[in-house]
């Protein structure tokens, strides 16, 4: 390994081009957490707002008004409010009040890192329950009906036949949010969560190296995302069904 | 040969159904002795399909009481007793309404796993030979997709079937597919049929009506016009609207 990071600090001598986050082992290690707080924040946020989505979707054809007037709301909240403004809502609105309500004093209850979880994912979630239930609603009523005839529950039709189909329905919008969520992560910076920006701004502000900081930061998100868009795709192709959807 | 003797398995009394304001079914009343064949036929929109959802209680009624075998449809209340009660009776749809994202035996196998939660190896079996019944044996592995409206009608028969009801309800089966495959789907309701399987189909095949019925129900308007032997209605029909009908029709 030592002879790459030497070729990187050739690199800086010959060229000026000075990347510290490979030949520095102090700057290597704050961006290699960095990346993986960022890697983190996506794994878990995505999960967690498809789950929101997928129980939203469920509930909103639930007979009871209060549960849909909740959730029309929770939409309704998440979807026209920036999300930096929810993530301060987060963590300084709700938090502060957690803590002085629970009186634990400066002693935060509740870490920057889940407060940004918690907020990205209902964020996400918001949007991915607005799509699972397009998807939802594309699934024709004759094909639930026969279901019903069959002897399936509610719940079991929806699990192993509305779900499924709504999900080949719904893939390629849910890509697009989950797209979003990924490059939303990078607001965590604001309540300090230390992910790959927020590491970023400390290395450019020790090093004065800018520019090369804001490329690599570029390519990293270009290659984060590149994955997850390959991935969905490999997933959408398995999942096709023929003569199901275009 | 239905017995006539014994208690009919599905015993209708004075049903009535609204949907809103509109009255769709207006006090409608029938027998079906266990293995017979009844045919429902009238104009669209006089309530075929409707009656025919009533009796396997997709659409609740009411007034009035239906009775299939040990159950009082009318009265069921929990999904477990909707449950008990469709697996007695089950339904095929003019639209087939596989789920598309099975194959054909995942079609045959959900319900009896799921539902009834029968050891899988021995409804895989079951599926199998239900799909060789409607002579679709070479197409287990194929989705919905990839069959013709007949095949896939009868995979629809066929996971009706895996239920083991005591009595099939076809509405227009046939009425969405070409003159061709329409014959493979009624030789599959023939042979059910000749086995004993007790069937209300409600169908504009008067010509499968006259040989396949027992009885013949007339509908119109929400109430039954006329019933009788295929023999009876189609050829010296009493009431003049079955007349105007059939003269329509044939
Ligand atoms: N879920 C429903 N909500 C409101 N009205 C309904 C509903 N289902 C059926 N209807 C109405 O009830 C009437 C009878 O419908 P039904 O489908 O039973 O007729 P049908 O005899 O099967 O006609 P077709 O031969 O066209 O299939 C129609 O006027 C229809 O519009
Ligand atoms: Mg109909």
């Amino acid at each position: 390994m030592q002879f790459i990071w030497d070729w990187f600090r050739w690199l800086y001598q010959t060229t000026g081009i000075n990347l510290t986050i490979f030949y520095d082992s102090f700057d290597r290690h704050r961006f290699t957490d960095g990346f993986l707080m960022t890697l983190k924040l996506s794994l878990i946020c995505i999960v967690l707002s498809v789950l929101i989505g997928v129980v939203g979707a469920w509930l909103q054809g639930s007979k009871l008004r209060v549960t849909r007037h909740v959730l029309h709301w929770y939409i309704q909240f998440f979807r026209n409010t920036p999300p930096l403004v929810q993530l301060y809502f987060f963590y300084f609105g709700v938090g502060s009040l957690l803590r002085s309500s629970l009186g634990t004093g400066n002693q935060p209850l509740v870490s920057n890192v889940t407060w940004a979880i918690i907020s990205l994912s209902f964020f996400a979630g918001a949007f991915n329950v607005e799509i699972f239930r397009s998807g939802v609603e594309a699934v024709p009523k004759t094909t639930l009906e026969a279901a019903e005839s069959l002897g399936f529950s509610r719940l079991r039709a929806y699990a192993l036949i509305v779900l499924p189909l709504a999900f080949r329905i719904s893939l390629p919008a849910l890509n697009n949010n989950l797209v979003n969520l990924v490059k939303t992560t990078t607001l965590a910076y604001a309540i300090a969560v230390p992910e790959m920006l927020y590491v970023s701004s400390q290395i450019w502000s020790d090093e004065l190296n800018v520019p090369v900081m804001m490329n690599v930061l570029l390519v990293c998100y270009f290659g984060l995302v590149g994955v997850l868009v390959y991935v969905m795709h490999r997933w959408e192709r398995a999942i096709k069904v023929p003569g199901f959807g275009a | 040969m239905p017995d006539s003797d014994a208690r009919p398995i599905v015993s209708i009394r004075d049903m009535h159904k609204s949907f809103g304001h509109v009255e769709v079914l207006k006090g409608i009343s029938m027998d079906v002795p266990k293995g017979g064949v009844v045919c429902i036929i009238g104009p669209s929109g006089s309530g075929k399909s409707t009656l025919l959802r009533c009796i396997n209680a997709l659409v609740p009624i009411d007034s009035g009481s239906i009775r299939v075998a040990n159950f009082d449809v009318h009265s069921l209340t929990t999904d477990k007793e909707r449950l008990a009660l469709r697996r007695e009776v089950s339904i095929v749809f003019q639209q087939y309404n596989l789920f598309p994202h099975k194959t054909a035996l995942e079609n045959v196998m959900m319900a009896p796993i799921y539902v009834l939660k029968e050891p899988r190896d021995e409804v895989r079996a079951r599926a199998i030979a239900l799909l060789k019944k409607v002579g679709l044996a070479a197409k287990q592995d194929a989705y919905p997709g990839e069959l013709s409206g007949g095949q896939q009608q009868r995979v629809a028969i066929a996971r009706s079937l895996a239920m083991r009801p005591e009595v099939m309800l076809f509405d227009e089966v046939t009425a969405a597919l070409d003159p061709e495959t329409v014959k493979e789907v009624l030789n599959t309701i023939r042979e059910l049929a000749a086995e004993g399987m007790t069937c209300m189909l409600v169908t504009h095949e008067m010509r499968f009506a006259r040989e396949l019925a027992d009885t013949v129900y007339f509908t119109d308007g929400g109430v039954i016009v006329e019933s009788g032997p295929p023999a009876v209605l189609f050829d010296q029909p009493k009431a003049d609207r079955t007349r105007a009908f059939l003269s329509q029709i044939l």
